[in-house]
């Protein structure tokens, strides 16, 4: 699967028909944080079967493929600590930003929603200072 | 026929995630990296994803309810404000951190070890409590 872009940019053709089909099948956006929260928290009660089914597919699939030898090793770049506080911050973030990397990303760019360009503008430039910061404090490479 | 649906398109998105690189933490991190040994790869991965997804837009704009009955999601006010900003930071920081954002944080619950379920420990939790704080708000 080499080069990498290539490999890239046939994932992300799969991620965007993955979404395309979700919207024109289901009438829904594929916002991972959005649907896993709704089911978490308890506001997306009325269709929680959708949302369990597509997040049991979004865990399975891969993990299937993945043992098929599809894909590289998925290997931590954080200590157990740094990963707890990057979940935190991210399970917090996309709930008050409603959003994350597939609803404002994809689904919000591919529409030219301010939100979604101004969000990810953001998360962007944030990640970016993240990484700067891990190097600096040595909790990543 | 809803959730056969929802099966496919979860299962491709994991499948997409997986073939492109978005389970790989160090791969986001190195797109990240602007400053040091930037990988690129990750700017392929959006394009590619919104290419499908501004056509299918296209199309729904065209239609008036989904295939399966279910009308489309209105289009959210374009209002920016404090929450975006400092959710959507708050989210940034974390995704620089452990290189995951939350659907590769559950794609690769398969596929890694505990670092990844402590991760989505932490998010599903933060998630909870965020959804409390709003409902008694």
């Amino acid at each position: 699967m080499d080069p990498d872009w290539i490999a890239g940019l046939i994932g992300g053709l799969m991620i965007g028909l993955a979404a395309a089909m979700f919207l024109l099948l289901n009438g829904r956006i594929m916002g991972a944080s959005g649907l896993l929260g709704g089911l978490i928290d308890g506001s997306g009660r009325a269709n929680a079967p959708e949302r369990a089914v597509f997040i049991a597919a979004l865990i399975g699939v891969p993990a299937l493929l993945s043992r098929a030898g599809i894909g590289g090793p998925a290997l931590p770049v954080a200590g157990l600590g740094v990963m707890v506080l990057a979940g935190l911050l991210v399970g917090f973030g996309t709930r008050m930003a409603n959003g994350c990397t597939s609803g404002h990303g994809v689904c919000g760019i591919s529409r030219l929603s301010l939100r979604g360009i101004v969000a990810t503008l953001i998360y962007l430039v944030t990640g970016g200072l993240a990484v700067l910061i891990a190097r600096a404090l040595g909790w990543a490479p | 026929m809803r959730l056969v649906f929802a099966a496919l398109a979860g299962g491709l998105f994991g499948a997409g995630l997986l073939v492109s690189g978005m389970t790989e933490p160090e791969k986001v991190r190195g797109w990240l990296d602007v400053f040091g040994a930037w990988d690129p790869t990750l700017g392929f991965v959006l394009t590619g994803a919104i290419i499908p997804m501004a056509i299918a837009w296209r199309i729904a704009a065209r239609r008036s309810l989904s295939v399966s009955g279910q009308p489309f999601p209105e289009a959210p006010a374009p209002r920016i404000d404090r929450k975006l900003v400092l959710g959507s930071a708050l989210f940034g920081l974390g995704w620089g951190l452990s290189g995951l954002c939350p659907g590769p944080s559950m794609a690769t619950l398969g596929i890694g070890g505990l670092p990844f379920w402590a991760f989505f420990a932490a998010m599903a939790a933060a998630m909870m409590i965020y959804g409390y704080g709003r409902g008694r708000a």
